[in-house]
């Protein structure tokens, strides 16, 4: 990892307000998709592909290169988004989002987009192909690391536990995982008439500390603070790290933060402007006029 | 024919080769190392076996991770739980992206020793086919099993489910065969009616076309270990040479066996059939010679069926 000086750490804001806003245009330009999930994620998307993931665009292939698993799927177009301002394919390809014979697909797919490492899409189940590139990281005497992010209202699926069990008892200090904490899933439960949907995963340092992971808890949109909790993981020997990372759904655009409609919304044009207003980012409007 | 060794010993030990051979072999186990015989792994290569827990779904997934680094992982567990358990993890890390991983049912099929219907894999060849990407193994006896794991390691290089038994039961095949995924085998000719077997129950076609040879009826055998891809010549030239189709698996004949021979007659030649194995029905725990007669896969069973196509 590079150092993260105050002018590199303001490049990457920059680059997340734009996933932000290039997020947006995709989903709406598809007129489907998921935009809750993907803004939750998008700052330490940036922060791994920008500053933290051993990685080369020019050879998505590459043996060597840190792996990362999206296990919450849904969230693939903030991925497709990273990778292609990363450079592993041309941004305008994010405009044929879920369309026939495209390489973005509704849920990653490692045989269709180059920098995909694994498939997903089905909750649950991203952490044991992490746990089985680690441990094969270690049999073929590699260096490289692991990471996989996951939703918190996936970690209800009991393989997530499987997998939590079986990587500390290998003690796969090269697996990190980081849950997006953002306190909401799709539909979730409802606590009272009128008060919003929560996903009620309490405590989850204590139940992943009992499974014998190292656990880290940070603001999943502090991208400094995400990077030293990265840092932490990486240093950490003889147990697999996660990283919480409080997170707020629909970061980054007032009226979707926080509200569980915006889990799969598609914004309407209206929307979209005063969305991209907000990022700073009204200039892309005209790409996507440019991308229809 | 001659006693000959279980399925699940040949499946041990023809692991410890492979893995002497080829350094990306391993086994990941799901708590069931000295069922299955994958402890003859354990003890001899322990540094290529994974101890998984009894966690199946993960263990899917931990194949597959590792299939991306280009190791050759068989998951092992018994037939009844492999097909299921973990079958949404199969089907999105595994056959989707057609990782090279070989999952192995152990105990297939009603003889499982006395476990009962909770252990007994009545659909998994039905699962597994009509899963796109996966071929489908069942090898009648011991030589057949060590010939197969070897080309599902050498050549091919995607998905595969390997279906194995429990107790030993004859060796029909010698050093000398040669196994070739997606080919049928011919093991006796005869023009009054074709029998088509795959798996154990290949061997119980053999003793019922000497039950029918007593009474000069001419059975052509055919063996099918690949379920799929399917030899659909090797069935077509069946049906044409006999006229009458018997068909025998340790199985539901709900679209495993049965049904892809049906499927392929239907549409290239339609050929009057009687499909032998289970009846849409669960089995129960009992000795292996009155569960294979109450739910009729004995080689009288099978007679009977191509006595009745006669007729
Ligand atoms: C096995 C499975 N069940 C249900 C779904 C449908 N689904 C997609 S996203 C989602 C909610 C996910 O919530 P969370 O993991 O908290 O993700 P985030 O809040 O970051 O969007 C659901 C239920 C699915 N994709 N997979
Ligand atoms: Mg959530």
């Amino acid at each position: 990892m590079k150092p993260l000086t105050p002018q590199r750490l303001q490049e990457l804001k920059e680059i997340a307000a734009r996933v932000r806003a290039r997020v947006l245009l995709a989903v709406h330009h598809a007129g489907a998709g998921h935009v809750g999930g993907p803004l939750s994620c998008a700052d330490m998307l940036v922060a791994l592909y920008f500053h933290i993931l051993n990685i080369d665009p020019d050879r998505p292939n590459w043996e060597d290169r840190d792996r990362f698993i999206l296990s919450k799927g849904h969230s693939t177009i903030a991925l497709y988004t990273v990778l292609a301002e990363r450079g592993y394919f041309p941004l305008e390809e994010l405009f044929t989002f879920d369309a026939i014979d495209s390489r973005m697909q509704g849920h990653p797919d490692m045989t269709k987009t180059p920098g995909i490492d694994m498939s997903s899409g089905s909750l649950g189940q991203g952490l044991s192909p992490g746990l089985g590139m680690a441990l094969g990281a270690r049999l073929l005497g590699k260096s490289f690391r692991t990471y996989v992010i996951l939703g918190d209202g996936e970690s209800q699926e009991g393989q997530v536990w499987e997998a939590a069990f079986v990587a500390a008892r290998y003690r796969l200090d090269n697996l990190t995982a980081i849950l997006d904490y953002n306190g909401l899933q799709q539909y979730g439960w409802r606590n009272a008439p009128g008060e919003h949907m929560l996903t009620p995963i309490e405590n989850p340092a204590q139940k992943w500390q009992a499974f014998g992971w190292h656990v880290i808890e940070t603001d999943g949109h502090d991208m400094a603070a995400f990077i030293a909790a990265v840092e932490e993981a990486k240093s950490t020997h003889g147990k697999p790290t996660i990283i919480i990372a409080h997170t707020v759904k629909g970061r980054g655009v007032s009226f979707m933060e926080d509200q569980y409609e915006w889990h799969a919304r598609v914004p309407t044009q209206e929307e979209l402007s005063v969305a991209l207003a907000e990022l700073g980012q009204s200039d892309l409007l005209a790409v996507s006029q440019g991308g229809n | 024919m001659t006693t000959t060794k279980a399925q699940r010993v040949v499946f041990g030990e023809t692991l410890v080769e492979l893995i002497d051979q080829n350094p990306r072999v391993l086994v990941l186990d799901g708590d069931l190392a000295n069922s299955t015989r994958a402890d003859i792994v354990a003890n001899a290569r322990p540094e290529r076996f994974f101890e998984m827990g009894i966690a199946e779904q993960n263990m899917a997934g931990v194949a597959a991770g590792l299939a991306t680094l280009g190791f050759i992982p068989f998951i092992s567990t018994f037939a009844a739980f492999s097909a299921k358990r973990d079958l949404d993890q199969i089907r999105v890390v595994i056959a989707q992206p057609g990782l090279h991983v070989i999952i192995t049912g152990a105990y297939s099929g009603i003889l499982t020793g006395k476990t009962g219907k909770t252990h007994q894999s009545v659909e998994d060849i039905t699962i597994f086919r009509a899963m796109p990407n996966m071929t489908v193994i069942a090898p009648a006896d011991d030589v057949e099993v060590r010939k197969a794991m070897y080309a599902l390691v050498y050549d091919l290089d995607g998905p595969a489910y390997l279906r194995l038994t429990r107790d030993p039961y004859k060796t029909i095949f010698d050093d000398s065969y040669r196994f070739q995924i997606g080919k049928g085998v011919v093991l006796a000719d005869g023009e009054d009616v074709a029998l088509i077997g795959t798996g154990e129950q290949t061997v119980r076609c053999l003793e019922a076309a000497d039950l029918l040879a007593a009474e000069g009826i001419h059975a052509y055998v055919l063996h099918l270990p690949t379920i799929k891809p399917l030899d659909e010549q090797a069935i077509i030239y069946a049906a044409q040479r006999t006229g009458r189709v018997v068909t025998a698996e340790d199985h539901t004949i709900l679209g495993g066996l049965g049904g892809a021979v049906a499927e392929t007659l239907g549409e290239h030649y339609p050929t009057p059939m009687k499909r032998v194995g289970w009846r849409d029905v669960y089995g129960e725990s009992a000795d292996n010679n009155a569960l294979l007669e109450k739910y009729g896969l004995t080689p009288r069973h099978i007679a009977e069926a191509a006595k009745a196509l006669m007729r």
